[in-house]
């Protein structure tokens, strides 16, 4: 038997998977070039015709465009510099019109015959490209007090339908309470209740002349309560995302309760956060003309069927309780001008619009006031702990005569532009079904992220030129043949991460370095144990084979044992752990290849099968 | 080239009982500190705000830290971040009111003293996530370490796990206590670092036992100290030359990769430091205090375990 042959095919396997990585690692060589992205407003994939539409555009001015081409449904144009991008943009949004959102992005300056294979560079984390990371959290307890209103009213409503006298209806707590006369009442309020919603748990309660029916909702309902506020609230954040134009955003959500927002590119926190964490929506309510404003501020209390507000003045005004329509009766909404005051002009539901018609019709010249409300949260200090209390902000942002009988259109004025544009916005893209609060926020300006990339591959390739250089000195020949596959470790890296499109993060970069310095382990245990045996007065030929032979329990132990950690902090780790975790995976899977099977194989070539009298190691 | 063209024939396991009362002082020393000064969480673990701004020139500190205690925000660290231009202003949950509000307002602040302030970074934690974080955190360590316990038990002898244990909790206790001592902030990116010198320092020791294995079964007229000492002449070559390659790209990448990464680099530096010093006085002089031998290594029969006797 000849030593330190290998069979052919395992030579094969080492040109294909050489091959096949660097076919996969391509793509990473070209840079990004700037470009318009254009998504269909719902989410649905784009067709030629798009593209079609938007080149046209383009061409009709004359401003000149790279490649485009349709890719995960969306339309990206690139372009030779920023200017063109930009000019490009504008035109884009102007002339596309609705259901349409474009936005800037960098697309990868791939070759057309690569793109058509599906290949594409690594993805960059937000820390290396710049942008916001939001979680935010339901307020879970909220969406249940909504769902328990709403009964409350409901009820209301059907005993007064059902011609069933009652003495209260209120929401107590987590459940709601109606008070009636009789035991008749009760059974039959019981029965209305029974119509409605068969699923409501209803106990009979009898105190004193007062027969009582507490209503709760079953842990089923409340479970589905708190599903549909985290999914209408994703749906509702996607939509805001939407017009907010931003390339590539991720929307998703996250455990029981949460939702993560992730807008690559975005260099403003503060504007996206307005938009998206907003939980404002109107109310429109009548001026309660009877009651004396000042007088009710200086008791400190409303009357009766009226609320104390303060208006835009600082001024003491009473709404009445009654509302006339609420934000979710919406159906548009758009921000202009109207006598050079910006103003946002609303189109309602056909439900809202009956009443909105009623309701001026009996009252024109008459006041109606339009009520901005808002849900914030504030960090409390009680007792030592820290806790975090919800309060509603709501304010009086427009107060105006009815002039008119007006139903489904009408306009908003009295606010600031900006008021004006993120308003239509927040009620364009349908308010959220319970409130969210932020928990978590990474965001990292576009500066820091290219400097983030520019340290890690100078930290990468410094590290890397000395393991090199210490390598070749220590180890000459093998020491390069140790080099060799150093480097298809970083090529095969660098070609699953692609191929995975899992995201490159500033961590991820340090586990590449780390696995860079460990990878060399592997291949220092095997020459170490060659030159062991030429020690002991082998011959080449057989050190060569006992020193791979060998060291390759010691070799596996250790690496198997790095594995399990990383694969745990994977298990456990959150965002920027993450990527650190399958770095190191993937450079100590790749590294056993290359240090054991790539280096053989290279040595093989050079000394197998001949007659070798010392080794250059 | 070669370090050590003639076999070594260093007796390791010489000193073994100074350098048991060295690693005992540096636990002692690292557990008080543990203690009494605690780790410097970052606001991963606790909650907070940090809002990392560049400037266009230098900035002093004082003005800054003014503007803010003028502004009523109170009790925040301010901080130069990597160079004098950058500035990272941090604030505790408990500290910090409404998190998009505190970061507009700080921003806004830090433009009052140089228009040129601009936003690099805002990590943002509620004191919940933090707990949660800190929880995942500890949980993970203490998974890996159960792993990769159970992992070296199946491979090895009880003996040989238990030193290798020992290595561990010695290198991990004393990484953390090097980063209490100099209250070196401690954020998830250190506590990963943590996990992987874990793995490093296993990687280490396994290296080593492998050795210790194999040699025992050759050798076996040699008493088992003269054994390890040979094991650890034969391999330590390797474990100078991988802690050397290891520390040639951890030192690059605490030099070049910025101070985002300098506390992951610089845990690590540590830990590889550590790891290599406890895998051949701490691993295998407890496995040699446990008084492990060839006899040991034969398939295992229950009252092989009665043998062992704890130091």
């Amino acid at each position: 038997m000849v030593l330190n042959r290998f069979p052919l095919w395992k030579n094969l396997l080492v040109v294909v998977i050489l091959l096949v990585g660097i076919v996969f690692a391509l793509p990473n060589i070209y840079g990004d070039a700037p470009a318009v992205q254009v998504t269909a407003e719902g989410g649905q994939p784009l067709d030629e015709l798009a593209l079609n539409r938007v080149t046209a555009i383009l061409d009709a001015r004359g401003i000149t465009h790279g490649p485009s081409y349709i890719e995960d449904g969306r339309v990206t144009v690139k372009f030779p510099d920023v200017e063109e991008q930009l000019r490009a943009l504008d035109l884009v949004r102007e002339q596309l019109g609705d259901g349409f959102v474009a936005a800037l992005t960098l697309a990868p300056r791939t070759p057309a015959f690569l793109r058509q294979l599906g290949l594409q560079p690594m993805s960059l984390g937000l820390d290396l490209r710049g942008g916001v990371h939001f979680m935010y959290e339901v307020d879970m307890e909220a969406a249940i007090g909504q769902a328990l209103d709403r009964y409350e009213a409901d009820f209301k409503t059907l005993l007064r339908d059902a011609r069933i006298r009652y003495k209260a209806v209120r929401r107590d707590g987590d459940v709601v309470r109606l008070v009636l006369d009789s035991a008749a009442d009760q059974q039959a309020a019981a029965d209305v209740i029974a119509e409605a919603d068969a699923m409501l748990d209803v106990d009979r309660r009898q105190s004193g002349g007062d027969f009582e029916l507490v209503v709760r909702m079953t842990e089923e309902q409340i479970q589905e309560r708190q599903d549909f506020a985290i999914e209408q609230n994703t749906v509702t954040l996607r939509n805001r995302v939407n017009e907010l134009g931003v390339s590539e955003p991720v929307v998703q959500r996250q455990g029981a309760d949460r939702i993560v927002v992730q807008l690559p590119g975005v260099q403003d926190p503060a504007q996206a956060e307005r938009v998206l964490g907003a939980t404002a929506t109107l109310e429109f309510r009548l001026v309660d003309e009877v009651n004396s404003p000042f007088e009710a501020a200086e008791r400190g209390r409303a009357p009766l069927g009226s609320a104390l507000y303060t208006d835009r003045n600082g001024q003491p005004i009473l709404l009445r309780r009654d509302l006339i329509v609420s934000g979710d009766q919406l159906t548009g909404a758009s921000a202009g001008f109207d006598e050079g005051q910006p103003a946002v002009f609303v189109n309602l539901d056909a439900r809202g619009a009956r009443k909105m018609g009623e309701t001026t019709r009996a009252n024109l010249n008459k006041r109606m006031a339009v009520v901005f409300i808002e849900q914030k949260r504030d960090l409390v200090e009680r007792g030592g702990e820290t806790e975090e209390v919800t309060r509603t902000e709501e304010r009086v942002i427009s107060v105006a005569t009815i002039r008119g009988v007006f139903s489904n259109r009408f306009m908003i004025t009295g606010l600031e532009p900006l008021e004006a544009r993120d308003l239509a916005l927040l009620l364009r893209a349908g308010s959220l079904a319970a409130p969210i609060f932020k928990v978590e926020e990474r965001t990292i300006g576009p500066s820091l992220g290219q400097e983030n990339i520019d340290r890690g591959m100078q930290a990468v390739a410094i590290g890397f030129l000395l393991v090199i250089v210490f390598m070749a000195i220590y180890y000459r020949v093998f020491g390069l043949v140790a080099n060799l596959a150093l480097l298809t470790n970083l090529v095969l890296v660098i070609a699953l991460l692609s191929m995975l499109q899992a995201a490159l993060t500033l961590p991820g970069i340090a586990g590449i370095v780390l696995t860079v310095g460990m990878a060399v382990d592997a291949n220092v245990l095997i020459f170490e144990r060659i030159r062991e045996e030429l020690r002991n007065g082998n011959t080449p030929q057989a050190a060569i084979h006992a020193g791979y032979e060998k060291a390759f329990s010691s070799i596996a132990d250790a690496n198997i044992t790095t594995l399990i950690a990383a694969i745990v902090l994977f298990t456990f780790g959150t965002g920027p752990i993450r990527g650190f975790a399958v770095t190191l995976s993937l450079g100590i899977i790749t590294s056993m290849f290359t240090a054991i099977v790539g280096t053989r194989a290279v040595v093989n070539l050079l000394y197998g099968g001949r007659r070798v009298q010392t080794l250059p190691i | 080239m070669d370090f050590f063209k003639i076999e070594s024939h260093v007796d390791f396991l010489k000193p073994k009982k100074i350098a048991f009362v060295i690693s005992a002082v540096l636990i002692v020393v690292s557990l008080v500190s543990l203690a009494t000064r605690g780790l410097n969480f970052g606001i991963e673990f606790r909650g907070g705000v940090v809002v990392e701004a560049g400037f266009p020139d230098s900035v002093e500190l004082p003005p800054i830290r003014d503007a803010l205690e003028a502004a009523g925000i109170e009790r925040s660290v301010v901080q130069h971040f990597g160079s004098s231009r950058e500035v990272t202003v941090q604030l505790l949950a408990e500290e910090g009111a409404r998190a998009g509000e505190t970061r507009d307002r700080i921003m806004a602040l830090l433009r009052s003293v140089d228009s040129g302030a601009e936003l690099r970074r805002v990590e943002f934690v509620g004191p919940q996530v933090g707990r949660e974080l800190a929880e995942a955190g500890g949980l993970a360590a203490l998974f890996a370490l159960l792993m990769i316990l159970a992992y070296v038990s199946f491979r090895f002898q009880w003996k040989f796990s238990l030193g290798a244990v020992a290595a561990l909790v010695h290198d991990v206790i004393i990484t953390m206590g090097i980063f209490s001592l100099l209250q070196l902030a401690f954020d998830l990116a250190v506590l990963a670092a943590l996990l992987a010198v874990i793995g490093y320092s296993l990687n280490d020791t396994i290296v080593i036992f492998d050795r210790i294995r194999e040699n025992m079964l050759r050798m076996r007229r040699k008493t088992t100290e003269e054994v390890m000492n040979t094991s650890l002449n034969q391999t330590l070559s390797r474990t100078i030359m991988t802690g050397v390659t290891t520390l040639l790209v951890l030192l690059a990448l605490y030099f070049l990769g910025g101070e985002a990464i300098s506390g992951f680099s610089m845990a690590l530096i540590i830990g590889v430091l550590v790891g290599t010093y406890s895998s051949i006085y701490i691993a295998s002089a407890t496995a040699l205090a446990l008084k492990v031998s060839t006899v040991d290594l034969i398939p295992p029969q229950p009252k092989d375990d009665e043998s062992g006797v704890m130091p």
